[in-house]
């Protein structure tokens, strides 16, 4: 009983924090996990917390276009920043709409609102070494059919994938690359590939700042092939009838952002070190909001991370023992639940994540979803290995001597079956810990958040500031679990191990 | 008073069990013997109220077993499984004193039910305290007696109780065994394949051979006035070593 009431004041305290996120009067600043990306989500969240009193939330740094466009299609943001060609390309898949007017009309058929562009463009681009251009000759992407069978690249996942991206500029260049050297990886650690001499070629954003920092020569787009990215706020329409004052407070910013301001912003970030918030705030000739310190920022974030790793545990025991109590007593229906928590946890996360938010939303509830879908396999499993296990001839004495079968089951099969129950909780919860960083990419925060942020600036440093602290918090699980299996696996089987 | 009457059992069509009838009176040991195969376990498990039969009645003193809860006949009967069978996470004294815990017994009454038993096998209490994988099999074989008898049955059930211990120690278990038998003063039924033990330990033994019993009586009997040709056969089986005389 005690223990029930403890789960319920758990998951009453959980509805609590979670609550105020959504609640109507908020206004939700996202944006996608790179630099620029953080750095305008951190300009809008000023401009509205200047313009208005609603209390603002930043949900920045989530995963990619795919989450947070889902994210402003479900209310969970009010707002973010994105770039006309991802918004025809990408999102909306009419490559044909060139003009401002027929995007904003094509974004209003579906409730959003877009703003005029803000002053820059950053499209796509390709780059090489200052070093290599000139050994080669490079100045075009034409060029490039020259070296084309021994050039080796680093190309962002999202531009392999996009109809804009790879596969539609090599045959507009009519560019035979060699697929054997061609590398798929994360967009920030493309740079660290070219400046370790890996790869001669990456892609990147025009207005990236590391340009400058890796002695990177861009490559003309001289066939004119990439779309125009112009950076454009992208609202809810619901959200600029409810806050005019804070939607005229964005749409002031139309044309204020020019390319140099821009790169200099991204190089602040990427290459100093400035926060973004400093950063924003030097844009917007204010006071930069009063940042946290190191210790009180881990110390939200550790809270952020008890949050999901506990709910996950809680889920994981409540539910998974009894699926693989389940899955012990009726043979049909058990094949049905092993397969299905197997077949969850070959899900990748990101894309759990993207599934979800249409659910639930962003925030702490779709990762929570996830992180309780991905716990459930080890617990389930290890329940029905466990219990199938145990040898059945105690299961028969203990009938011979009259127990019933619910005595037989909490005095016998699962006291003798907890060491492996208890492996599949343990398993379950570091797995937890390790996956719920990816929970920052939902706004969800945690020990994910700087490790997002860090790897899109590619600073390690502020990598470590979540990585380190969500280790400790493994190692911390691992020695609590030793001490729990000293009180809740019976000394008798102890022995043996 | 234990009573097998007329029973009778099959198992996917195939008899198991073709009506036994066995009479164990009050205070007496009785041996049920017979070799693998012979519907020796199943008839032990229908005695114990595990498994159903077709036909006939088990009776502790004249009341039927389906007269009974599960409950109610699991304390007319203390079984002794196979090596003793103890739960190995817990304690001797908590395989002990289970059932009784479980029926709500408080305490004071389990401890002094626990201290008389403890006595009456002659097992050292600091023993107790002990999980089964410290003890010695004999040991644990006569925790496993204590739990058999704590809730008081009129009947004991033992399936081969010395059938994992090594020789020596068999020989003084069974005289052990035989004055613990007496002291209990209980029906005592023995399941077992080995025949010396039987007549050791019981006044009165049962061939069980495919599912029917070939005779009832004293060694004597079976010896001396054998019902069947098999009975002979059996016991000559036993008899595996060689005599002085043949060896010189």
């Amino acid at each position: 009983m005690r223990r029930a009431a403890a789960a319920g004041l758990l998951l009453a305290a959980l509805s609590m924090r979670v609550a105020p996120l959504f609640a109507a009067d908020r206004i939700v600043v996202g944006s996608k996990a790179f630099t620029e990306g953080y750095v305008l989500g951190e300009i809008a969240a000023q401009t509205v917390e200047s313009a208005t009193n609603a209390p603002v939330t930043r949900k920045l740094g989530m995963g990619s276009t795919g989450i947070v466009f889902e994210a402003l299609k479900s209310g969970a943001i009010d707002v973010y920043s994105d770039y006309t060609g991802t918004l025809t390309e990408a999102i909306l898949k009419r490559p044909d709409l060139k003009s401002v007017d027929d995007i904003q009309r094509a974004l209003s058929r579906i409730g959003l609102v877009m703003s005029a562009p803000l002053g820059f463009d950053d499209t796509y681009a390709l780059a090489v070494k200052e070093t290599f251009a000139r050994e080669n000759d490079l100045d075009s992407i034409s060029d490039l059919s020259r070296i084309e069978g021994r050039v080796r690249a680093a190309f962002s996942y999202e531009f392999m994938d996009r109809q804009d991206g790879f596969q539609g500029m090599v045959a507009a260049y009519k560019l035979h690359l060699a697929p054997q050297r061609i590398n798929r990886m994360e967009h920030s650690l493309t740079f660290q590939a070219i400046d370790d001499g890996a790869v001669d070629l990456i892609d990147l954003y025009s207005t990236d700042a590391k340009i400058e920092k890796s002695k990177l020569r861009v490559l003309k787009d001289d066939r004119g092939y990439f779309p125009v990215y112009q950076a454009v706020w992208v609202a809810r329409s619901a959200f600029v009838e409810q806050h005019p004052r804070a939607w005229a407070a964005l749409l002031s910013l139309q044309g204020a952002i020019s390319e140099r301001a821009m790169i200099d912003m991204n190089a602040q970030a990427d290459i100093q070190h400035v926060s973004f918030a400093k950063i924003a705030a030097q844009f917007l000739g204010s006071e930069a909001p009063r940042s946290q310190s190191l210790k009180s920022n881990i110390l939200q974030r550790t809270r952020e991370h008890l949050w999901l790793v506990g709910i996950a545990l809680l889920f994981s025991v409540l539910v998974g023992i009894p699926l693989g109590l389940i899955a012990v007593r009726f043979h049909a229906a058990g094949q049905g639940i092993l397969i299905a928590s197997a077949l969850i946890q070959t899900i990748p996360s990101l894309a759990l994540l993207c599934f979800l938010i249409p659910l639930f939303g962003v925030g702490m509830k779709p990762a929570l979803a996830a992180l309780c879908m991905y716990s459930l396999l080890p617990v389930v499993l290890n329940t029905f290995t466990g219990i199938r296990g145990v040898d059945p001839k105690h299961v028969e004495n203990a009938r011979a001597f009259g127990m019933t079968g619910r005595q037989v089951l909490l005095r016998i099969v699962l006291p003798l079956s907890s060491p492996t129950i208890l492996a599949g909780i343990k398993t379950a919860t570091i797995v937890s810990i390790g996956t719920a960083t990816l929970a920052a990419l939902v706004g969800a925060g945690g020990y994910g958040a700087p490790i997002v942020s860090g790897l899109s600036l590619n600073d390690v440093p502020t990598i470590l500031t979540g990585a380190i602290p969500a280790a400790l918090m493994a190692l911390i699980a691992y020695g609590l679990f030793e001490i729990i299996g000293l009180v809740l696996i019976p000394a008798g089987l102890r022995k043996h191990s | 008073m234990l009573t097998l009457q007329n029973i009778n059992k099959t198992f996917e069509g195939k008899p198991v069990l073709t009506d036994v009838n066995l009479n164990i009176p009050k205070g007496a040991t009785h041996a049920l013997i017979g070799s693998s195969g012979s519907g020796k376990t199943t008839l032990l498990r229908i005695t114990l109220g595990l498994i159903p039969f077709d036909k006939g009645y088990v009776k502790i003193n004249d009341h039927a077993l389906l007269s009974f809860s599960p409950v109610e006949w699991a304390d007319r009967i203390g079984y002794v499984p196979q090596d003793g069978g103890l739960f190995p996470h817990i304690s001797g004294f908590e395989n002990v004193s289970l059932i009784a815990k479980l029926r709500g017994w408080n305490k004071q009454r389990i401890g002094s039910r626990v201290e008389e038993l403890r006595k009456l096998v002659g097992l050292e209490a600091q023993l107790l305290t002990q999980f089964p994988f410290e003890l010695s099999g004999g040991q644990q074989q006569r925790v496993a007696i204590m739990r058999a008898a704590m809730m008081d049955p009129q009947v004991m059930l033992l399936d081969e109780p010395m059938a994992a211990l090594d020789p020596l120690i068999r020989r003084s278990l069974q005289q052990e065994l035989k004055s613990i038998f007496q002291r209990l003063d209980k029906t005592v039924l023995l399941v077992t394949h080995d025949l010396g033990e039987a007549v050791f330990l019981a006044e009165q033994i049962t061939l069980l051979h495919e599912g029917k019993i070939v005779q009832t009586g004293s060694y004597r009997d079976l010896l001396l006035n054998p019902a069947d040709p098999f009975v002979t056969a059996f016991i000559n089986a036993q008899r595996t070593l060689p005599d002085a005389a043949e060896v010189a």
